[in-house]
């Protein structure tokens, strides 16, 4: 029973996953694909990493997918602020030598 | 069962080069790094679900690195490629 509710969550994660792949395909511009990528994916990991610490059967293992999602959403909401942040300095820099 | 988790890491990996398209089509080096920002993500959920499945518990440190890794390299990219020139010049 628990396994099939892991199964659940995994596929719902990856169903997340191929969204944000397509919206990073199909967005018109840079921000808005920013805006799906970092969401949609790490929603995504978080489901993959839920169901996956439901199959565990192990508290530690479960506690430890926990961590790595928590660090990684860490890292990467830090990294998106940079990434916006050169991106906007870029298109201002662009529109004041033009 | 373990090959059913093999089966799901195999369709994220597709995903993920599928995403890496927008490199092609892409207009610029922002593009670059959203697409190195999904595969370190995707990276992680690929590896994590091959520790499961091929019952290798020291994957999931590996899982850790890259998703990490991945983010050193966007902030080393930022820093040192030139996007951001005003912090480049503060640099020299």
């Amino acid at each position: 029973m628990i396994d099939s509710i892991g199964w659940f969550f995994i596929v719902l994660g990856i169903i997340f996953f191929l969204s944000g792949t397509i919206a990073l395909i199909r967005f018109p511009d840079m921000f808005t694909r920013m805006h799906a990528l970092t969401k949609a994916d790490n929603l995504g990991l978080g489901f993959v990493a839920a169901g996956l610490a439901l199959q565990a059967g192990s508290v530690f293992i479960a506690l430890k997918l926990l961590l790595i999602w928590l660090i990684i959403m860490l890292a990467s909401a830090s990294v998106s602020h940079l990434i916006a942040r050169t991106a906007r300095k870029t298109i201002r820099e662009q529109k004041d030598s033009t | 069962m373990p090959d059913s988790h093999l089966f799901a890491a195999l369709i994220l990996l597709a995903t993920v080069t599928a995403g890496l398209v927008r490199i092609f089509i892409g207009t610029g080096r922002v593009e670059w790094l959203l697409a190195l920002q999904l595969l370190g993500t995707s990276a992680v959920a690929v590896v994590l679900l091959l520790a499961h499945g091929m019952q290798m518990p020291g994957l999931r440190d590996l899982a850790l690195l890259i998703g990490l890794l991945a983010s050193i390299l966007a902030v080393a990219f930022v820093r040192y490629s030139g996007i951001d020139s005003n912090q480049a010049q503060d640099r020299r």
